[in-house]
């Protein structure tokens, strides 16, 4: 099932952080330890490097990191919401439902593909709504396998 | 409306797509079409240019550079981050169609190139008014240039085949006789005379959009699209009334701003869609119908009927005198109300029945095809001997001025006197002037009503005709020299020659 973007395993609800690095490092070990990525570290300098050029927070307190890295095996989607919030200088203030798109460094266009139909469901609030309404990971996981199958 | 827009972001791989989705779901929202070119991780989609090329307007909303950007040069363009795009989706869209509303195409629109979709401009946003104006002439004279090309060479070759065709010099008096409809209904391809008449037609047919692509373009260059409708319309109806190519100045001028004004009312959101297809078209043309109609067209028609009943007035006075003035009107406007004041009153001259060989009637028929002759010759002559003072398409177009001053087109000089209206009226209307006295002076006598030098079999005492013309000739190319030398020390020039170029590589 390496063609599912997000499983269940990839999904931390309820986290609390202090700040974006933490809730990076959280879902890129969690990515690690899928095996969908090499080196949780390295991912998250990447990451960390891409937030550097501009933050990404979205309208609708959503955060946005991602990056596309040579650490990443899978084309990945990490996903936690954070009740209390973490700052990703989005518009809307603290980020309470945060999405890390994880993309291969040179990836087959087919993967590239899913992870660009992703991103265009993250516009609509009614798909950032299911996902922020899922009672647990399991049903983030199907709400978004179902967005881009 | 119809947008196109092209998104991108630093990895490809996030906002290139949110902001695609988020333009297209907007535009649908409000019902406007825009079409996304995502510049992401997965390569480029282009669009296909038709599409661009369709397209009101251009919304850039890419963090990296735009890749072919030239393809969308020329429209309305705005320049937002993609971070905006997907943040702000409606302001963006909101921007966008104000920039078509106010049909400002942008400096970040041209910048890279003219190569692109629309027609190209001269027009440089950052320019001083001054250059501005002449940007917007040039961009008339420009469009306008390959149509006084064409026509009057056609009708040039339409006079040249009829003296075989007709065996004789009457042949391009016989071929402007004949019934065209009536030819074509029994076309004969075997008939020399039948082809000089589907060459003759042709050209004047073409010489028919010679004010309007003038006014149009103008216009288009000062209001961009909006400017076009009106532009051409007024052109059309400055021809109308006889108004000739200063008419058509007016009418481009008055047109492009009217449209401009137009297109940049604030109207309620459900109106816009209609605004540039309906709303400016048929606001501008009814504004510059009755502008040009209405307001100038009488008062253009009590001229030419005053300075008839003048002209007539005068016959019994000095015949040198009249050469001059007849000259003067002659190369004054260039098929003109002026022009065509003069032309008539030679022509009306010639159907006066029982006319001596050497009648005065004759004589003012001489003068006046005289004179009309010398302002394209003189063009053409200033473009060879000072190719400097002139535009890379000036100096095209004055090659083809020999032809068309030779056949007593006298047409062929207008794009130099739309470009440059005051240095070329008044080297021409000296020149014409010398040309029209001295025909007198010399006794030279026309019975044809056109034709230049292709009728010279049928001019009385031709070589002083022909002094006439090369005199005039010399005094209208060395007056223009001297004018445009003296304009040539401000710093005009070299901006047109820039544009010019920019031009003349799309």
């Amino acid at each position: 099932m390496t063609s599912q973007l997000i499983t269940a395993d990839l999904v931390a609800v309820n986290v609390s952080a202090a700040d974006k690095g933490a809730v990076i490092d959280l879902l890129a070990q969690r990515l690690a330890d899928a095996g969908r990525v090499s080196d949780a570290a390295a991912f998250a300098a990447d990451v960390r490097a891409r937030e550097a050029v501009t933050a990404t927070g979205m309208p609708g307190a959503i955060g946005l990191p991602h990056a596309k890295s040579a650490a990443v095996l899978v084309p990945s989607l990490a996903v936690a919401t954070v009740p209390d919030g973490v700052d990703f200088e989005g518009p809307d203030g603290a980020a309470t439902l945060v999405f890390l798109i994880a993309a291969p460094a040179e990836g087959a266009d087919e993967h590239l593909k899913i992870l660009a139909k992703l991103a265009r469901k993250l516009v609509s609030p009614a798909f950032t709504g299911a996902v922020r309404d899922a009672a647990d990971a399991e049903t983030v996981a199907t709400v978004v396998t179902e967005a881009v199958a | 409306m119809k947008f196109v827009a092209v998104t991108s972001c630093p990895t490809g791989i996030a906002h290139t797509y949110m902001a695609a989705e988020a333009l297209e779901q907007i535009g649908r929202a409000g019902g406007h079409e825009v079409v996304v070119e995502t510049q992401g991780s997965i390569g480029t989609d282009a669009i296909d240019q038709s599409v661009i090329d369709a397209a009101d307007g251009v919304i850039f909303a890419a963090d990296l550079e735009v890749k072919g950007r030239e393809r969308f040069a020329g429209k309305p363009t705005i320049d937002v981050g993609v971070k905006r795009a997907v943040h702000e989706p409606q302001k963006v869209l909101d921007e966008a169609i104000a920039a078509v509303e106010s049909g400002v195409v942008t400096a970040a629109a041209t910048s890279s190139s003219s190569g692109g979709s629309g027609p190209a401009t001269k027009v440089d946003p950052n320019a001083s008014t001054l250059s501005r104006v002449r940007q917007w002439l040039m961009t008339g004279v420009s469009y306008m240039i390959p149509f006084v090309a064409a026509g009057g060479i056609l009708i040039a070759l339409s006079f040249m085949l009829s003296q075989l065709a007709w065996g004789g010099a009457d042949g391009a008096i016989e071929v402007t006789a004949v019934d065209a409809a009536g030819v074509l209904a029994s076309f004969d391809p075997t008939s020399l005379q039948h082809w000089c008449v589907v060459l003759l037609k042709t050209g004047q047919l073409a010489f028919g959009f010679l004010v309007p692509v003038l006014s149009g373009f103008i216009a288009y260059a000062i209001a961009d699209r909006p400017g076009l409708v009106p532009g051409f319309v007024g052109g059309a109806a400055a021809g109308f009334v006889g108004a000739g190519f200063l008419g058509g100045l007016v009418t481009g001028f008055a047109a492009g701003f009217l449209a401009l004004w137009i297109s940049r009312w604030r109207v309620p959101k459900g109106v816009r869609g209609v605004m540039p297809v309906v709303v400016i078209p048929l606001l501008s043309s009814l504004g510059i119908g009755i502008l040009m109609l209405v307001v100038l067209g009488r008062p253009i028609a009590a001229l030419m009927d005053g300075l008839g009943t003048w002209l007539s007035s005068l016959s019994g006075g000095s015949i040198v005198l009249l050469g001059i003035l007849l000259g003067a009107m002659m190369g004054f406007d260039l098929g003109g109300p002026i022009n065509k004041v003069a032309y008539t009153f030679a022509v009306t001259g010639l159907a006066t029945e029982g006319l001596a060989s050497d009648a005065a009637q004759y004589k003012i028929m001489a003068a006046v095809m005289a004179a009309g002759m010398v302002a394209p010759l003189a063009m053409a002559l200033a473009t060879t001997v000072r190719k400097g003072l002139f535009t890379e398409i000036e100096r095209e177009n004055g090659k083809a001025a020999w032809l068309l001053g030779a056949s007593f087109i006298s047409e062929g000089a207008i794009p130099f006197a739309a470009a440059d209206p005051w240095r070329v009226i008044v080297s021409s209307v000296v020149g014409s002037a010398a040309t029209g006295g001295l025909v007198m002076a010399f006794g030279s006598t026309l019975v044809a009503p056109h034709g230049g030098i292709w009728v010279l079999p049928l001019i009385g005492s031709w070589l002083g005709f022909l002094a006439a013309v090369v005199i005039g000739t010399l005094i209208t190319a060395a007056v223009v020299i001297l004018l445009k030398t003296l304009r040539d020390r401000s710093a005009v020039r070299t901006q047109d020659v820039a544009a010019e170029g920019a031009l003349v590589t799309a």
